[in-house]
């Protein structure tokens, strides 16, 4: 008796417990508003259903939750990150509607190439501002957060560029394995990025510059070149990020392109439980944490609101899902302390004594 | 090292590093002016000064209600939407039939609010400000849709009035009514901060929090009444931009906080707290107004320039801040 509810404190007191919450909340309603919601089927041999959607669709949030995770996750924050997607999307589709035969495949990947290799430039500039400079990371990337929407539409002359390469367009909406590739292109990064922290030493070397950064310098960590290193990631992340957003509507748009999505990046990242403070992080709570603001969006979506109302919504659970999560709060309406879990055990045993 | 070195001279040329920031935001903006005048005939005429104002009036309070945030070392991401949720508000109840002066009343008392419950909420809970004011900022716009999803034009005679009195000289240039309400909030706002015991708990707070605690100053007080002052600001702002569109727009002011906080920054205030004027964001804000002004005039370069200008002058001036701070050391 005693093991199970302890067993289920350590459910509940999970960071991650409320989230996963939520995602089923939200995922219930959808079924009991409209209960085809969960069926998927199989259509000329691709996969069709909302919940496929909600996947296809929250990739590039995903895409841009992971490098911001490792941002954050050394203390700093990066906000351009939007600015980034327009600057690779625009550059990418630029790049294919000047090609004679906007189909071949070659003058694609020079326009990826290209993309990725101005997001690279991208997040040398923040990551030189913060870890050369040592400027604040806030302000730092809110310069490039700024010019940086500029910049894109210097390259597409403040035009919207339409194009039509089937190739590119497969970064959005193609398929693979009855599957959306933009799926494949986000589970592969988080993957490479999961394989790369935590199978090496280069996670817990980003936790330590997180948690003191002149105290992991003393202890022989390079923490200038890890600060740089993860802003880097952070903006080729948002470059293969801008480039499934461009290739939704194989239009690039300077201004609209990955509009706020720093906003919900950071909100995911939030969500997942990884601290803006810096100093620990979860890949997997940023992936649910996209997840479950995507499941939202989606869901205001297909129950008629406005999507500028559901802003609201997303109000309503970015403040509950911090609230929950904050220490503070926490300590303040727990009734037993959280963080000991001795003291639950002595608690319990009393009040099993009355029923016997 | 000998005795006299560490007592330094004072110099009397010497002007203190605090001013220096200020001083180089002064600089550029007569420079930008006399470039503006040196390129363009028209651009000495004093209305092109006064237009300035008129268009970034409800800008410039804003950037006031900013100051303060950032000042204490926070920042107030919602700014922008509450005051396009002012003007929507503002709007929607003047069709309803409402008497101005209690649509005035409502409008100033939601903005305030909102940042004073935004103000508990980082205080007594402890979560960042970027993410409390970023709720905020989703709540705002969200509530905007939820009034109405197209614009709302304002037919109201005390608010057409408001927008179309023109306070002049016989030359035939003018201010509107908006310019003084922002002058005023100006006045009020650098009087607070220079004069008052909150103004030197803003600095004290910005300076150092665990020794303003320690000191035994009103810190949680003090933290939630820049957010609450900042909410104020904004509300007026959302007011003075319904006399200037006479109509609420959904998604007016979009990204305006952006604008905002620019301004702060290169009006010389350290986004880590504890150091900055009101004077400077004034300065700040005319920064960005000369900007726009020079790129109309010139009539060649796109509106994206304005972005990457303004990008550009945040960089110049945080290396600027950055490079005192090294000096200091």
């Amino acid at each position: 008796m005693s093991t199970s509810k302890a067993r289920w404190a350590a459910v509940t007191g999970h960071a991650l417990f409320w989230p996963v919450v939520a995602l089923i909340a939200l995922l219930v309603a959808n079924t009991i508003y409209r209960p085809g919601f969960l069926s998927v089927e199989m259509k000329d041999g691709h996969l069709y259903g909302s919940l496929v959607d909600i996947l296809r669709l929250a990739a590039p949030l995903i895409l841009v939750g992971l490098g911001m995770t490792l941002v954050i996750a050394t203390g700093g924050i990066d906000l351009s990150v939007g600015s980034v997607c327009a600057i690779s999307g625009a550059i990418a589709c630029l790049h294919i509607s000047q090609q004679p035969d906007q189909n071949a495949l070659g003058g694609v990947l020079v326009a990826l190439a290209l993309g990725v290799g101005l997001s690279l430039v991208a997040g040398a500039w923040n990551g030189a501002l913060v870890s050369i400079i040592g400027i604040q990371p806030i302000i730092a990337t809110l310069i490039l957060m700024v010019a940086g929407r500029g910049l894109a539409q210097l390259i597409t002359e403040g035009q919207i560029i339409t194009i039509n390469s089937e190739p590119y367009k497969s970064v959005g909406v193609g398929y693979l394995l009855t599957l959306p590739l933009a799926i494949f292109i986000a589970a592969g990064v988080a993957l490479v990025v999961a394989a790369v922290t935590r199978r090496t030493a280069l996670g817990m070397i980003i936790e330590s510059v997180g948690g003191n950064a002149e105290a992991s310098r003393l202890a022989g960590i390079r923490s200038g070149r890890i600060t740089f290193l993860v802003y880097v990631i952070s903006a080729v992340c948002a470059g293969i990020a801008g480039f499934m957003i461009t290739a939704n509507v194989s239009s690039a748009d300077g201004n609209a392109a990955g509009l706020w999505i720093e906003l919900d990046a950071i909100l995911a990242v939030v969500i997942g439980g990884t601290s803006l403070a810096g100093g620990r992080f979860s890949l997997g709570g940023t992936i649910l944490g996209a997840l479950l603001i995507q499941t939202l969006t989606t869901t205001v979506y297909a129950m008629n609101i406005s999507p500028q109302t559901s802003l609201l919504f997303k109000a309503v659970v970015v403040i509950a899902v911090c609230l929950i999560q904050a220490p503070a709060f926490r300590a303040r309406f727990a009734r037993r302390p959280p963080a000991a879990p001795a003291a639950p055990l002595a608690a319990d045993q009393p009040k099993e004594q009355v029923p016997a | 090292m000998t005795t006299t070195s560490l007592t330094p001279t004072r110099d009397w040329w010497r002007i203190p590093q605090r001013y220096v920031p200020v001083l180089a935001t002064l600089t550029l903006l007569l420079v930008m002016y006399a470039v503006g005048v040196s390129q363009y005939r028209a651009f000495s005429n004093v209305q092109v000064v006064f237009n300035v104002f008129i268009d970034n009036g409800f800008l410039l309070v804003v950037a006031v209600g900013m100051t303060f945030v950032i000042l204490t070392g926070g920042i107030d991401l919602s700014v922008g939407s509450v005051v396009a949720m002012t003007a929507m508000m503002s709007a929607s109840l003047l069709q309803g039939g409402m008497d101005p002066g209690a649509v005035l009343v409502i409008a100033l008392l939601v903005g305030p609010t909102l940042g004073f419950l935004m103000g508990c909420v980082i205080h007594f809970f402890e979560i960042q400000p970027f993410i409390v004011t970023l709720a905020g900022m989703f709540f705002a716009r969200g509530m905007c849709t939820f009034i109405s999803k197209s614009s709302i034009p304002i037919t109201d005679p005390f608010w057409t009035t408001m927008a179309q009195e023109r306070i002049g000289d016989p030359k035939g240039n003018f201010v509107s009514i908006s310019v003084l309400v922002a002058f005023v909030v100006v006045l009020i706002g650098a009087f607070v901060l220079a004069y008052t015991r909150l103004g030197r708990n803003v600095y004290a707070l910005g300076g150092n929090q665990q020794s303003a605690l320690l000191m035994g100053l009103p810190v949680g007080q003090t933290k939630i009444a820049v957010y609450a002052i900042s909410g104020l600001c904004s509300a007026i702002g959302g007011i003075l931009l319904s006399f200037y569109t006479l109509s609420g727009a959904p998604l007016i002011a979009v990204g305006m906080e952006l604008d905002v906080i620019a301004a702060v920054v290169i009006g010389g205030t350290v986004l880590t707290g504890g150091s900055g004027y009101v004077f400077g964001t004034v300065l700040g804000v005319l920064v960005l107004g000369v900007i726009r002004t020079l790129i109309t005039f010139d009539g060649s370069l796109n509106s994206w320039w304005t972005k990457i200008v303004i990008g550009g002058l945040l960089f110049a001036f945080i290396l600027l801040q950055r490079l005192i701070g090294i000096r200091k050391k």
